[in-house]
């Protein structure tokens, strides 16, 4: 009898979703999200957390995901289970949506490679916030890709440090959470 | 000081009282003992004390199972928490509403490695429904009520609510329940009609169909099963158990076929692999029904209705998944069935029981009596027409091995809340202090914990609790010396080279009895067996039936690991041919 395991050779289709969860800010509630992620083998590439209602005292967490189809649904209704989570909601599935990432980033160098670095920081629209003789910290805020290419054109300029803050993300239009 | 002014300690036994509760098991420890006190200051519910929290919170699940009801147990901070983190989990898995209060070191000692300190919440996290750990008194009478709220409503579970000791000792107000309403935690109960409608539709066009029914519709409440009883009359359709739903529909019915899955009856198994509606009721699709996830089933359309939609499409894939309450679903599939005078295609529903009877004629449970050796299933036969027999209600709980399948196979239950066992964690030692909660909230009704001589060893010493109430439990020990499931998988995977399942060192279970208060009996051969079973029915008090079983006999009819439903090995010749493969061996 050979194994229904190596038998198997349809792979379903991997995709990367954005979901946004609301949740009473409450000791422990990141824990529990965390925790039925890493407990259930999710994968977790990108989570963010922040209050966003003080007085009705909700935080926002935005994670992004990735799983098959099947996964991706587990891993939205494991979430809606959690007692303390009001609302689930796939970003990535109900329509278009904003994806913003903060990154700082540090660059030392001096001569052309100081010159060049600022020259790009225009291109992209970042942000020059702190700066030595011969360092910068650059503010960058956009896609994860457009965050992603920077940091790779700064690589040979003297990329020294990155601090990113993962994806927030809310919906387009009139639709709220 | 007014009537609601009181210490938090009172808080927690009035906010229990309010709720209910009548029964708590525990056992106290240091940073409980204020609570304690508060229980020795009253009289409206009663403590139960085990001889381990483990027994406990078994004892708390037993009361649930078998009531419907909230279970509620009380341990300490520390070593207290961690030993009742097993029962939580059985009760998550199971779906059993479970309170489980646990005591912690005082606040300001959270942190320091205090004595008796351990991250409950922490620890009981992932094996619990849901957890708190009160900081401030003025959390406290919510987070009670709250507890009750969410352990009982949509899918049941285990809560723990972590105490702090200082906030049993400092003042607070009491609110009753009443008063408070969950944020965030408000699960729906309602099935959507629009998809029921399509339920029945493809109900009435079905050629081959079969209700797959599970936990879900007990704990949905004694009415859902009754009207699932009516609704398979009016349908004319076959009907198949779970472990977990044997008892929502009276299991010797001529429409059931018995349990389903790893150790299910051939028809059921059969039934469910060439069904072309599968209409699930309070099911998870779990590894031991399914079998070979990419050969279940393969021709069928398959409705699921379950009120948590995590259960719904986690290993298999269905057609026409309904979120809501069984009972709610149940209740209107019946009701709209009849009022719309709906009719199963009666020629192919005929010919689908042909086929159907023509498997039970394989008589898979059949099995070859020996004049000398007492057959495990001889055994549960012999037991099933005796406890038949008596005037009283019969409660099964069992511990986890070969006799609980044997017990699941050979016992009838015709009600839901009389069959209690580890059926998602399979735990071992469950059945005994099951068996105290199930006979402090039945104390009339006949207990009997159908038992393996392993299991019961891991949790005998509750054997004292129940000699302290007086607690009537029949221990009925299908006693082969083995670890009898461990050693019938070693024969099929390895080799039948029986690494440490042989139980050496027994003890005398009739001495053990005796020296408990108990009364001990024992049955060697056939010729003893119906005697001893009269003998354990008639004493009073409780009885350990030590009952000498064929120690080489297995468990069928068995699907192997990895294998498909239509694959079943049927008897001690089927497993030396058995060719698992090596991906098999690896599931458990």
């Amino acid at each position: 009898m050979a194994s229904v395991y190596e038998e198997q050779t349809h792979i379903e289709q991997i995709a990367r979703h954005t979901i946004a969860i609301l949740v009473s800010n409450e000791p422990g509630v990141l824990a529990r999200v965390i925790g039925l992620y890493s407990g259930r083998g999710y994968n977790i590439d990108s989570l963010t957390v922040a209050e966003t209602d003080h007085i009705a005292g909700l935080s926002r967490i935005t994670i992004v995901t990735t799983g098959t189809p099947m996964i991706i649904e587990q891993i939205k209704a494991q979430l809606g289970r959690l007692v303390p989570v009001h609302k689930v909601s796939d970003l990535t599935e109900e329509g278009p949506h904003v994806e913003r990432e903060l990154a700082l980033i540090k660059v030392v160098g001096t001569g052309e490679h100081r010159v060049e670095a600022l020259r790009i920081a225009g291109i992209f629209r970042a942000r020059a916030v702190d700066s030595t003789i011969d360092s910068f910290v650059f503010e960058l805020t956009g896609s994860s890709e457009k965050v992603d290419a920077f940091i790779n054109l700064m690589k040979p300029l003297g990329l020294a440090d990155v601090a990113r803050t993962g994806v927030v993300a809310i919906a387009r239009g009139t639709e709220a959470l | 000081m007014s009537n609601n002014e009181m210490t938090g300690a009172a808080i927690i036994v009035r906010a229990l009282i309010d709720q209910g509760v009548e029964a708590v098991f525990g056992y106290p420890g240091g940073a409980v003992l204020p609570i304690y006190d508060e229980i020795f200051k009253q009289n409206h519910l009663k403590h139960y004390l085990g001889r381990q929290e483990g027994g406990c919170l078994h004892a708390a699940e037993g009361y649930a199972r078998s009531t419907g009801k909230v279970g509620v147990a009380l341990v300490t901070s520390g070593p207290g928490a961690t030993n009742a983190v097993t029962g939580l989990t059985d009760a998550l898995m199971d779906s059993i509403p479970i309170v489980c209060l646990t005591g912690q070191v005082p606040t300001h000692l959270i942190g320091n490695d205090a004595f008796q300190e351990a991250d409950t919440t922490g620890i009981t996290r992932p094996c619990t429904k849901h957890n708190y750990l009160v900081k401030d008194i003025a959390d406290l009478p919510r987070v009670m009520h709250e507890a009750f709220h969410v352990a009982s409503s949509g899918r049941p579970g285990p809560v723990v609510i972590d105490l702090p000791k200082d906030i049993q000792f400092a003042d607070g107000i009491y609110q009753g329940p009443e008063e408070f309403e969950h944020r965030s935690y408000q699960p729906k109960t309602d099935p959507n009609t629009d998809k029921l409608d399509e339920a029945l539709r493809l109900m009435a066009n079905a050629k081959r169909p079969l209700f797959y029914v599970g936990g879900g519709v007990i704990n949905a409440g004694g009415e859902a099963s009754e009207d699932l009883v009516k609704l398979v009359r009016a349908t004319g359709f076959p009907i198949t158990q779970t472990l977990m739903g044997l008892g929502a529909f009276p299991t010797d019915d001529k429409q059931s076929l018995g349990m389903v899955g790893m150790h299910g009856l051939y028809e059921s198994n059969m039934a469910m692999h060439d069904c072309d509606l599968m209409i699930g009721i309070g099911v998870r699709f779990d590894d031991r029904v399914t079998g070979r996830l990419d050969a279940f089933s393969p021709g069928s359309t398959k409705i699921q209705i379950d009120i948590d939609p995590s259960s719904v499409n986690k290993n298999v894939r269905v057609d026409l998944p309904i979120i809501g309450d069984a009972g709610k679903a149940i209740d209107y599939l019946l009701k709209n069935w009849r009022a719309k005078k709906m009719k199963a295609d009666a020629s192919a529903l005929d010919l689908w029981w042909k086929v159907v009877n023509k498997w039970r004629e394989k008589r898979c449970l059949s099995y070859t009596p020996d004049k000398n050796i007492i057959k495990p299933q001889q055994a549960l036969e012999h037991l099933q027409a005796a406890m038949e027999k008596d005037a009283r209600e019969y409660y099964v709980t069992t511990e986890v091995g070969q006799h609980q399948m044997w017990a699941a196979q050979y016992l009838q239950f015709r009600q839901p809340h009389r069959w209690m066992t580890s059926g998602g964690l399979g735990t071992m030692g469950y059945g005994l202090p099951a068996a105290i909660g199930v006979q402090v909230a039945h104390p009339d009704a006949l207990v009997v914990d159908v038992s393996g001589e392993a299991s019961f060893m891991m949790n005998m010493q509750e054997m004292s609790c129940i000699a302290q109430y007086k607690l009537p439990v029949k221990l009925f020990i299908l006693n082969n010396q083995w670890m009898g499931m461990v050693r019938q998988w070693q024969e099929l995977l390895h080799g039948a080279r029986y690494s440490e399942s042989y139980t050496d060192s027994l003890p005398d279970f009739v001495k053990l009895a005796e020296s408990f208060g108990w009364t001990g009996m024992v049955a060697n051969n056939p010729g003893e067996l119906d005697d001893v079973i009269d003998r354990m029915l008639s004493t009073e008090g409780p009885v350990i039936a030590d009952i000498r079983v064929d120690q080489k006999e297995n468990c069928y009819p068995m699907i192997p690991s990895g294998a498909a439903h239509n694959e079943m090995l049927m008897g001690p010749g089927a497993v030396q041919d058995a060719d698992v493969s090596s991906a098999g061996k690896a599931l458990v």
